[in-house]
């Protein structure tokens, strides 16, 4: 019932989730939750799962990430933070209490640029240029396929999350009101004001594509 | 819904005189949805010993990792290249001692033995049963479509232009007859004196 969203740029990784806390199956609970956590300065994780696992995964990753930075002087690349994450999900995974977890793990560094990365809840990662989790997926990833290019701009990737929201909105039985943005590039994390999806309906016509 | 068949994906390899190539399809997906067109299952062991890992993606990766710290070991105590044979029975150990909650993949190798320079093809199952193949081995949701393929195109002594002629054909046209492989295929024809990596565009569906 969650959703993910991820976007690579030309210099920046856009990630987005949705707000929605159901903890208990039909309700509600929260509607203003904030599904991502910040690993180092430029690295940002996004996590849906069941019972508490999403929050203690993460936690347990991001502190294991700063303890990194603190025993050796100098942080974890995205891909580094990826296969660290890969192999203690892959190591719980056949254990007696695997995590239940599915992620997107977006960064910047000054080698690689931007990178995102895709894990599913068995511990299989691949670098993407865009990812979707969640029932969200079915409905957004042809958009995606249709519009996304290398090179994208703020102002496209954007553009393109809003139409992805707005077919969610439309299309998906959930109602998932608010989605948490932030970008992440050379300068850092930067939230940007929640995205909401308008009353369009994800169909504005090929023209309405602004470059 | 099997396991073997959650993320979908098939690899191929070949014999031929003096060269082996081994190919695979480029898909990650879960069950229906394709989530990379990129995925390596071909992964190189040594400077002319590639091998190629079908079933469940995270075990695909989780064995590579485990197999080339393995191979890692034993080259720094044995101080040469480990051959293709040698590391058929590394493969085949590694799985049997998870005899009882095994990795769901296959593995198929392709390499040319560092001091003899004979072409070497061989597979395993997912629990490390060995088998040496004197033509070919495949691994993955279409295997039955492969077999018939490799049957039919195979010749002995193919030279590597003639091999991967044969390979690129008999992998192309075995998945796309498959919903879940597919999506591009990559192809490495190892010679003597050379590895050669081309990939080939297939349905893109």
């Amino acid at each position: 019932m969650e959703c993910l969203l991820g976007i690579k740029g030309r210099d920046f990784v856009l990630m987005a989730s949705d707000c929605v806390v159901s903890a208990h199956g039909i309700v509600a609970m929260k509607k203003d939750h904030d599904k991502m956590f910040k690993m180092t300065d430029s690295l940002v994780m996004s996590v849906i799962g069941h019972g508490g696992d999403d929050v203690q995964f993460a936690e347990y990753i991001a502190k294991n990430i700063q303890l990194y930075r603190m025993r050796n002087g100098y942080n974890l690349s995205t891909k580094e933070a990826a296969t660290f994450t890969r192999r203690n999900l892959a190591d719980y995974l056949r254990s007696n209490t695997p995590y239940s977890v599915h992620l997107l793990i977006g960064g910047f560094d000054r080698e690689e640029g931007a990178s995102l990365y895709y894990m599913d809840y068995l511990a299989t990662s691949t670098k993407v240029p865009f990812a979707v989790h969640g029932y969200g997926a079915y409905f957004t990833l042809s958009t995606m396929d249709r519009y996304y290019h290398d090179d994208m701009t703020q102002k496209e990737a954007l553009h393109l999350l809003q139409r992805c929201i707005d077919e969610i909105n439309t299309r998906f039985v959930i109602n998932m009101p608010t989605y948490k943005i932030r970008i992440v590039d050379k300068d850092g994390i930067h939230d940007l004001d929640d995205m909401k999806p308008t009353g369009s309906g994800g169909s504005q016509g090929p023209e309405s594509m602004v470059g | 819904m099997s396991i073997m068949s959650y993320n979908g994906g098939a690899i191929m390899a070949m014999r031929g005189k003096d060269c082996v190539a081994i190919a695979a399809d480029r898909r990650f997906g879960i069950q229906a949805q394709t989530v990379s067109m990129d995925f390596d299952k071909i992964f190189e062991m040594g400077p002319r010993l590639y091998i190629g890992l079908a079933g469940l993606a995270t075990d695909i990766q989780t064995v590579s990792e485990r197999l080339k710290f393995r191979v890692n070991l034993y080259e720094l105590r044995e101080n040469r290249r480990i051959k293709p044979k040698t590391l058929l029975s590394v493969v085949s150990n590694l799985l049997y001692e998870r005899r009882f909650g095994p990795y769901f993949i296959e593995p198929v190798i392709a390499g040319i033995d560092p001091l003899t320079l004979e072409p070497y093809v061989a597979s395993c199952d997912l629990i490390g049963c060995p088998m040496v193949a004197k033509d070919f081995a495949v691994s993955g949701t279409c295997s039955e479509q492969m077999y018939g393929m490799c049957e039919s195109l195979w010749v002995e002594d193919m030279t590597p232009d003639q091999l991967f002629e044969a390979i690129s054909q008999a992998l192309m046209n075995s998945v796309d007859r498959d919903a879940l492989s597919g999506w591009g295929a990559i192809v490495h024809i190892i010679e003597r004196d050379r590895v050669t990596t081309k990939t080939l565009k297939t349905r893109m569906d």
